[in-house]
């Protein structure tokens, strides 16, 4: 009766998922260097994440809560155990690609939910930035959040439009930007002709 | 972890009755053509004749009134397409009335299909919903006029298991000249449903919500309704759904109504029961929660719960860790991103409806499984809610 039956998701997502690792249990009392929320919970999903760095810009420990689903807590899971004992730098620079990979793989719908966990730890090194007194450093400090939903930046959105995406349709299957509440149509829109005009006249 | 498997989600689909599979695994030899004229054609045709008249007696239709069709969601989608049918002879059936009326909360089979006849033309209006999920009658009885052809609204809501007053959505429907179809899936062989005193034109119903075979359904049409096929191209069903008889389907339909006739009411008592039980222990012991749907007027064994800031995808992973399986209006569990349009028809915050989880009890259902249920359901919620960036206790 009880044969194994193959989850959506892979063992490492499965393990990471039944334990999650470094889950931040007492908020108040944690006294970390950088802190990040991002996401939106009507959408369905909402990050914060926080570390902690040493004076050689070393991050010494790293704690998330999330309001997500499973590939959320997973992918949040591992990317909190791969930060610790890295430069703040190189931190910044991780992928959700990168994080699928160490998964093992994410079903397609699911990518986005991954995304999140990227997300709030540079939002988490930016705060860090900030509080450091080091403003120059943020590199997003230019990027502005545009579809609130799907986390995705003018940055991103420009990117797409540079790789082909010449409609709102096609920006939307590149980005996923405004394939949620949709509130942030008007503005992908113009951000699309105002690419457009720019990268392509 | 898990020490048992425990199937709380009957609303999606049930298990074969044991009585059905006895019924249909003697059938693998009939294997006849019903339209055929020999032996082994009438022996099919005549079985199915015999499933046929004992399905309509049961909600009092007449045996021509029932045509099998594939699934719940076939029969929907015969319904609405038949109204935007252009030839001669099906506008004047419909006097050229083009409006359509659907609820909110309708199962997407008639959402999307509704969509599709706006896209062809019809005006397709929505009536809304109350928290309970009652249809708003006033509202409704504003929107139906002259111009409407047809309004469709679901019995019994496979979400919350609202139960809707069909008896008083035909009287306003037929005073207005128009037709009224019901979504009947979830509540033929779990309420009793009778097409005549419901006044009816149309009901659609389905085989595997009441421990019948995948892959059958039914269309009760009245026989003075207009009809024009869905499924072209055969005589089959009197013309009205083309395609060779599914023998077996049927048969295991028939047999499954069979077993509703004997066990439903009992059941019923006996499912209330169980989920009271659930109900009052969520109520008592789990802080944060709000209990979706009509307080009486359910379906018996649905219980939605929304679990403040507990996103339901993770709750019902780890509930399937321990072995016991529900469903979610969760969007990431849909894949879809939206969470139920169900929960957001009734009024609730997106931010709910990502937290709210369906139990649905079925026949085979036991107090052992409640008691696990109850032993396991805390401590999973304690764990999503300690993750969550989002929940704070006060004090
Ligand atoms: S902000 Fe909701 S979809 Fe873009």
């Amino acid at each position: 009766m009880d044969k194994p039956v193959e989850w959506v998701y892979t063992d490492i997502v499965k393990d990471h998922f039944a334990n999650p690792r470094n889950v931040l249990s007492d908020e108040a009392s944690y006294k970390e260097d950088g802190k990040g929320i991002v996401g939106n919970i009507k959408c369905g999903d909402q990050m914060m994440m926080a570390i902690k760095v040493d004076k050689r810009g070393i991050i010494t420990d790293c704690k998330w809560k999330t309001f997500g689903c499973a590939s959320a807590i997973a992918s949040t899971s591992i990317l909190s155990e791969k930060v610790k004992g890295m430069k703040v730098e190189d931190a910044y620079n991780i992928s959700p690609k990168d994080i699928a990979a160490e998964l093992g793989g994410l079903p397609e719908h699911k990518i986005h939910c991954s995304v999140l966990g990227d997300k709030a730890l540079r939002a988490a090194i930016d705060d860090y930035y900030k509080r450091k007194g080091m403003p120059n450093k943020i590199k997003r400090n230019n990027e502005q959040i545009i579809c609130q939903c799907m986390n995705v930046t003018d940055k991103e959105i420009e990117n797409a439009v540079k790789e082909g995406a010449r409609t709102y349709s096609a920006l939307q299957e590149k980005t996923k930007s405004g394939t949620v509440c949709g509130k942030c149509k008007d503005r992908v829109i113009s951000l699309l002709e105002e690419y457009s005009g720019r990268h392509y006249k | 972890m898990k020490d048992r498997n425990v199937y709380l989600d009957n609303n999606a689909t049930t298990p074969l009755h044991p009585e059905v599979k006895k019924a249909i695994s003697g059938l693998f030899d009939i294997y006849g053509n019903a339209s055929s004229l020999h032996f082994f054609g009438r022996q099919a045709k005549s079985a199915i004749e015999t499933a046929r008249a004992d399905m309509a007696s049961f909600i009092n239709a007449d045996p021509d009134e029932i045509i099998f069709v594939g699934s719940g969601s076939e029969a929907n989608n015969t319904v609405l397409n038949m109204l935007s049918c252009c030839s001669a002879l099906c506008s004047s059936k419909y006097g050229g009335k083009r409006q359509i009326i659907v609820s909110d909360i309708e199962h997407p089979c008639v959402i999307e299909t509704s969509k599709c006849m706006g896209q062809k033309g019809m005006t397709v209006a929505r009536a809304g919903v109350q928290r309970s999920g009652k249809i708003d009658i006033g509202r409704l009885k504003d929107m139906i006029n002259e111009n409407t052809v047809l309004v469709s609204i679901m019995m019994a809501n496979n979400e919350i298991g609202t139960i809707q007053d069909i008896k008083s959505i035909s009287d306003i429907t037929h005073r207005n000249g128009a037709l009224l179809h019901t979504d009947a899936v979830q509540a033929v062989g779990k309420l009793p449903v009778d097409v005549k005193e419901l006044g009816v034109d149309f009901l659609s119903f389905s085989a595997h919500k009441i421990y019948g075979p995948k892959g059958i359904g039914a269309l009760y049409a009245r026989s003075k309704a207009p009809f024009c096929p869905f499924i072209r191209g055969g005589h089959q069903e009197k013309g009205r759904r083309a395609g060779t008889e599914n023998t077996i389907g049927i048969i295991g339909m028939a047999a499954a109504i069979a077993c509703r006739r004997n066990e439903m009411a009992q059941e019923a008592r006996r499912l209330t029961r169980l989920k009271q039980r659930l109900k009052d222990f969520i109520k008592d012991n789990i802080d944060d929660i709000s209990f979706n749907g009509h307080p009486e007027d359910c379906l018996p064994g649905t219980l939605n719960v929304s679990f403040k800031a507990a996103e339901g995808e993770a709750v019902m992973l780890y509930l399937d860790m321990e072995g016991i399986a529900v469903s979610t209006g969760s969007a990431c569990a849909s894949g879809s991103l939206e969470p139920s349009h169900v929960l957001l028809a009734i009024g609730m915050e997106a931010e709910d409806a990502h937290g709210a989880i369906r139990f649905s009890l079925g026949r085979e259902t036991t107090d052992e499984d409640i008691d696990y249920v109850i032993e396991r359901l805390p401590a999973v919620i304690k764990k999503v809610r300690g993750m969550s960036s989002s929940y704070f206790k006060k004090g």
